[in-house]
């Protein structure tokens, strides 16, 4: 690899850019791929544009058999992003966990009390009301929205924006009896059966958790199992 | 092909590490999983950065070929020239390691220019 595409590459990862690697595995040639790139072709082989498309939303880097030899698509996307509306106690070890598991953490909660950089270390914390929050932060088909609060003041713009959105996960904590309520006023605002059915709740897959932590495994989990098998 | 992980994670930052290896004027040599059949430790895109003096930082491995790999990217510093390297256990006269999980993996070594 050249040095200056090294270091392009670090600066598109600083700017949350996505961008493809491909490296001829045979002659050594490289060039960076973005998805710009893939609309008009830019001079890529069709081989080579297809698979890229593939790899940009797949999110798995391949290598794709051309006539030039075997062409290794090494895929560098932003980061999987997690927006947790509330920062209440199971937000604490929440936070924590996705950061392990790779996510962009933000923490979005109106009430300045719980939103303290004391109570959530190193994290982003918003203190805008949560459907301006979340509309700024436009959650992607690579993002992950929970509400945590179980007050519908908070929750439920959130949630309303959260259903508009790609967002590949929306999970909402409160009990059954809490979300059948919740579904009931989203449905007098307007959303149908197919965009409430998005909603995972009451939120976390049921493996008998009970403290905040093991909550915060059970919700992990399932927008891990949400993110690989798309349930 | 096994799942790939991109995102940033607890591990090393591979390619931070071996731009400032670089900048230090240190030659350097980068070796990509390209193709991994079977159960493998590492997913595709799994690096590691070799330092001119063998030293490395990430993995290909769960620590199975690392060596092997660290002995061609020297080589690879050397004589300027990227390399293509097959491991598996079926390849165990090939090379002189292998890997215990039953799983092959491609792995290409280049110099960083």
């Amino acid at each position: 690899m050249k040095s200056e595409t090294l270091d392009q590459l670090l600066r598109d990862r600083g700017d949350n850019t996505s961008v493809i690697l491909a490296t001829n595995l045979t002659s050594g040639e490289e060039r960076l791929i973005y998805p710009a790139d893939l609309v008009g072709g830019n001079g890529l082989n069709p081989t080579v544009a297809d698979a890229a498309q593939e790899t940009f939303r797949s999110d798995r880097s391949k290598t794709v058999e051309t006539e030039d030899g075997p062409v290794f698509l090494n895929v560098f996307n932003p980061p999987l992003r997690i927006i947790i509306v509330g920062a209440v106690h199971i937000a604490q070890p929440l936070a924590r966990m996705a950061a392990l598991a790779g996510y962009d953490v933000t923490i979005v909660d109106p009430r300045s009390a719980f939103a303290t950089d004391e109570r959530f270390p190193g994290v982003t914390l918003l203190t805008e009301w949560p459907d301006d929050a979340l509309a700024s932060l436009a959650p992607d088909a690579r993002t992950a929205v929970v509400t945590l609060t179980h007050d519908p003041k908070l929750d439920d713009p959130a949630l309303e924006v959260a259903l508009k959105s790609e967002a590949f996960y929306v999970g909402s904590l409160g009990s059954k009896k809490t979300h059948a309520a919740r579904l009931e006023r989203l449905t007098e605002a307007g959303f149908g059966e197919n965009e409430l059915n998005r909603i995972n709740g009451p939120v976390g897959l049921a493996i008998g958790a009970r403290s905040p932590s093991e909550i915060a495994v059970s919700i992990l989990a399932q927008v891990t199992q949400a993110l690989r098998q798309g349930s | 092909m096994s799942e790939q992980q991109t995102s940033p994670d607890w591990q090393e930052d591979v390619l931070g590490q071996a731009a400032e290896w670089k900048s230090d004027g240190v030659d350097v040599a980068l070796a990509t999983v390209v193709t991994t059949w079977g159960s493998s430790p590492r997913p595709v895109g799994s690096q590691i950065a070799v330092h001119g003096d063998g030293k490395f930082v990430g993995s290909v491995s769960g620590g199975c070929i690392e060596g092997a790999v660290v002995m061609e990217a020297l080589k690879a510093i050397k004589d300027g020239q990227p390399r293509l390297l097959d491991f598996g256990v079926t390849n165990e006269e090939a090379w002189e390691v292998g890997l215990a999980c039953g799983g092959k993996v491609q792995v290409y070594v280049e110099k960083l220019q």
